[in-house]
């Protein structure tokens, strides 16, 4: 056989392709260290907090920060700073939890809606759009009112709020992707709709999933803290950062601290995620341009 | 020896508007024929060239044998097995047969899969067991001259050439008896066409097996296949073998169609046929001939009646009212 | 048109001298142009040929100063009969574009605007003339008629979608001929229409180089339309011209050994039905480290121990007829 043009024309590897393109994006390091600064504090929560969140000691309530208490303590006494952490655990694990859930099930129902049968398509989306329809303070406060306030309110209140947004955008990228020649080439060869859905459409379609699912973790996070603060979210004495804001809203005469405190975590933890979800966009879009879309 | 593929007044219409509007235009036939009564035997071991222009109809029939596609009417035997009407279950076995091979050559492989796990598909969708799949893979790659470096890399790094060289690999992966090959040379240079050209070749000479190739370039037509048909809105106008439609063009449109792509000699002879004219649209067909519009040789005749399909010379037809 | 004492230069419509481009990407300096020379004489229809990565685009696309942000010209001149196109300012090219020089892309929906009419585009092109508006429509009628459009004075106020794919090249050709340019570049204006739309735009395209007077520059890699239509050739391979001359001398007296080799694997020109195609083995060069070497040592099917494999002078092999190359003659005709 005579030579053949058999050099790969683009010869550097994805990954490296990637990961210089990272390293070039300050907002994108600053997203990395903050993303990793919150989950290690979840993580290692119960292992690096300097005391008890939840003992009390009335004596030394509303002290200002001190070698003692690095952000002070609340009106019990408590040390803010370990509550900090420990709400970090809180958020995350809300965050992380509902998302994870939400994300599955919307990836399922949208490849679902996107590449079944136009009936399917048609309950799905009126499905979707009816639960979208409802503003999701007031869905919360109905849940809350029947089920009784708790930290899996909020995780459920967020799943099924969070399923339809999710749902929709894969429906859209799997239509676009249907009519793709190696969908068709597939097809083609005899593969089934689930070989299709699973292999082929699937992988293809995550990714936008998943750069809208880490921006909604800083929203969630929110969304808990915001509960939360209304009282309708974690209940005493468990330590999440809008209880913490609630107690400082309350007490904002005798320390800032407490807002401080609840305050600030929210905003880096929003921030880093926001400027880390742009950077995971960048790693699924020019990069490595699948030509998904 | 019986025919591998037999089609037989194949018709093929979509429709063109929902049940909605057709009921709001008061449109009563919202569809379009891109296929009109086709019909074509392939033998083991032939290539077969189908031509023609935009709409002509060719991709939407070729689609139609491995049931992309339905036809509404007609009869598509492989090797006397019907394919008409099969479910999916049925025609799954016969996709081992019958390979394609698509137009876009990097469009038609999964973009997120390697080349060893995009060539090695079939088998996985067959559920055919492989003992050692980088083995299996390396040979695909080898019998299309790829080397193994390729393995890993992605459809997005591939030149147009490699990547229709992969699309071959994965058409060839479970020993096909046909293989469809839509536009194999379109968007590649004139120097490195003959590279997949002849690699078609030398597989039908040592494998035997059949090609069906989709084209409109008719220089490649000439030299690589055995026999040939020509469409026109989803019509045959003429079939038959190649060195004799090349050397005797009958029907007008075989004529203009060899007239309009011009030899690369500035002194060549210029005998040409003319062609007239765009076209038409599917959703207004001309009546009587279709291809009257456009026809240096209209009488009035072809614009009232369909032409018949006649015999002018052996296994040649075509439909036309002029006798030459 | 020419002045006194002026170089031959300024004999030619488009005199590009020494072109040198390269485009600074992210795996280094990619030299996509090297030392290009093409002279358009005054009523003359060239033509480009050349395959993937030769460089036609980018020498488009320097002659309309369109180029990418990353490229650089490093060397060369664009001369538009006696002007420096590289050395004009925006307002001086805006007088040139559409007016000296037009252009047709092989997508006519590149040239026309889909949300405006076509009566408003090819009124508003006219912008520079100091006529009424009803003349503008009349020229635009006749200019449309003269294309081929049926019912122009009707069409015109249609919208470039309510035309199929071959009166959206007629319309782009009409525009593009409306102010009577001096240089025409039509780059691959049939590649994406049928084979028997391609001959009829060209025929088009032929009648009306003879009516306006213009020059052409028709870049193509159909050899098949290039030999029926050009009056003369430039080859280029891998960003060089290596060779370039009378449409005969390129198609029945091929010097250099791409040259040669492209037309023998061009399958509408071998004369006997074969079944293995020829083919040019290898790739092109890896355009970011270039040596000095000549760019197609390494496809090359003539050298021999003589050739130095260095870059080759320029050869005027007959008058007109120049080969970038040291082994090369004439070759036989075909």
């Amino acid at each position: 056989m005579n030579e053949v043009n058999t050099k790969p024309l683009k010869e550097r590897s994805a990954t490296r392709n990637l990961v210089s393109h990272l390293m070039k994006d300050r907002l994108a390091i600053i997203g990395l260290i903050l993303v990793i600064l919150v989950t290690s504090s979840a993580i290692l929560a119960p292992m690096i907090v300097p005391h008890n969140p939840n003992k009390i000691n009335v004596r030394n309530r509303l002290k200002g920060p001190s070698v003692e208490n690095w952000l002070g303590t609340d009106q019990l006494g408590r040390d803010v700073f370990s509550r900090v952490i420990v709400g970090s655990r809180i958020a995350l694990q809300v965050a992380l939890v509902s998302i994870a859930i939400a994300g599955s099930c919307g990836l399922l129902l949208g490849m679902m809606a996107g590449y079944g049968s136009k009936k399917l398509d048609g309950i799905l989306i009126i499905l979707f759009d009816t639960i979208r329809s409802f503003p999701t303070i007031m869905f919360a406060l109905a849940v809350v009112t029947l089920v009784g306030p708790s930290l899996n309110t909020i995780i459920l209140v967020v799943i099924v709020t969070s399923i339809p947004v999710y749902g929709r955008i894969v429906r859209t990228q799997t239509q676009a992707l249907k009519h793709n020649e190696f969908i068709l080439a597939e097809k083609a060869m005899g593969a089934s709709k689930l070989r299709i859905l699973g292999v082929h459409i699937l992988p293809n379609v995550i990714g936008p999933l998943l750069i809208i699912a880490s921006m909604d973790i800083p929203v969630v996070v929110t969304i808990e803290a915001g509960l939360s603060f209304l009282g309708l979210g974690v209940r005493p004495p468990t330590a999440s950062w809008g209880s913490i804001l609630n107690d400082g809203y309350a007490f904002i005469r005798n320390t800032p601290w407490l807002v401080i405190a609840g305050g600030a975590p929210l905003i880096l933890t929003t921030l880093g995620f926001t400027f880390f979800g742009e950077a995971l966009r960048d790693v699924f879009d020019p990069k490595l341009r699948q030509e998904v879309l | 020896m019986k025919n591998l593929l037999e089609i037989e007044k194949v018709k093929i219409r979509f429709r063109t508007k929902g049940m909605l509007k057709a009921v709001i235009d008061r449109d009563k036939d919202p569809y379009i024929e891109a296929v009109c009564g086709a019909s074509l035997t392939i033998k083991q071991g032939e290539t077969f060239a189908l031509v023609g222009e935009s709409g002509a109809g060719k991709t939407t029939l070729a689609r139609s044998i491995i049931g992309l596609v339905t036809p509404s009417q007609g009869s598509i035997r492989y090797r006397d097995q019907e394919l008409m009407g099969l479910d999916d279950k049925s025609f799954k076995p016969l996709k081992r047969d019958i390979a394609m091979m698509f137009q876009d050559p990097v469009g038609c492989l999964s973009p997120r899969l390697s080349v060893r796990s995009i060539i090695t598909e079939p088998f996985k969708i067959h559920g055919l067991p492989i003992n050692d799949v980088t083995k299996e893979a390396t040979k695909l790659l080898d019998m299309v001259g790829l080397p193994a470096s390729f393995l890993n890399s992605f459809p997005y790094q591939l030149s147009g050439g490699q990547a229709r060289r992969v699309g071959m690999a994965r058409a060839l992966a479970l020993s096909p008896k046909l293989i469809i090959a839509d536009e194999p040379t379109a968007g590649l240079d004139v120097s490195i066409q003959g590279e997949i050209l002849n690699l078609m070749y030398r597989l039908q000479h040592e494998l035997n097996i059949s090609f069906l190739i989709i084209t409109h370039n008719l220089a490649v037509v000439r030299h690589t296949s055995d026999r040939m048909a020509i469409m026109y809105l989803g019509r045959f106008v003429e079939t038959g073998p190649t060195d004799e439609i090349f050397a005797q063009p009958s029907h007008p449109y075989t004529k203009v169609l060899l007239s309009s792509s011009p030899e690369p000699d500035p002194d060549a002879p210029r005998n040409r046929v003319m062609p007239i004219g765009e076209i038409p649209s599917l959703i207004n067909r001309p009546s009587g001939c279709e291809f009257h519009t456009r026809c240096i040789y209209v009488e009035d005749r072809c614009r009232r009646d369909v032409p018949p399909n006649r015999n002018v010379g052996l296994d040649h037809d075509m439909t036309c009212f002029k006798s030459e | 048109m020419t002045g006194e004492g002026q170089k031959q230069t300024s004999e030619n419509v488009l005199s590009i001298k020494d072109l040198s481009v390269n485009f600074n990407t992210e795996d280094g300096f990619i030299q996509a142009l090297r030392r290009v020379s093409i002279d358009i004489p005054p009523r003359q229809i060239v033509g480009l040929v050349g395959e993937s990565g030769c460089g036609k685009s980018t020498i488009i696309n320097s002659i309309l100063k369109l180029l990418s942000n990353n490229a650089e010209i490093t060397n060369g001149s664009i001369h538009l009969q006696n002007e420096d196109i590289l050395m004009m300012t925006p307002t001086q090219l805006r007088a040139i574009r559409g007016k000296r020089v037009s252009v047709i892309f092989q997508d006519p929906m590149t040239s026309l605007n889909p949300a405006l009419s076509i009566a408003r585009q090819m009124t508003d092109i006219q912008y520079r003339d100091q006529i009424n508006k009803s003349t503008k429509r009349q020229r635009a009628i006749d200019m449309l008629t003269r294309v081929g459009i049926p019912d122009a004075q009707k069409r015109l106020k249609s919208y470039p979608h309510q035309f199929s794919g071959g009166m959206r090249q007629r319309i782009a050709i009409a525009m593009a001929l409306l102010m009577k340019p001096d240089l025409l570049i039509a780059d691959e204006p049939t590649t994406a229409l049928d084979a028997t739309l391609q001959i009829q735009i060209i025929e088009l395209l032929k009648v009306l180089q003879k009516e306006f007077r213009c020059s052409v520059l028709f870049v193509s890699h159909h050899l098949g339309l290039v030999a029926d239509f050009c009056d003369q050739v430039v080859v280029m391979y891998a960003g060089e011209v290596v060779e370039s001359g009378d449409v005969r001398d390129i198609f029945h007296r091929a010097a250099h050994p791409y040259t040669k080799r492209l037309l023998e694997c061009d399958p509408a020109r071998i004369k006997t039905k074969t079944r293995i195609l020829p083919t040019i083995p290898g790739n092109i060069p890896d355009l970011v480290n270039l040596s000095n070497d000549c760019i197609f040592k390494e496809r090359c099917h003539i050298k021999d121990d003589k050739c130095p494999l260095t870059i080759a002078p320029l050869r005027e092999l007959t008058p007109g007829h120049f080969v970038q190359c040291h082994l090369s003659q004439a070759g036989e005709s075909q």
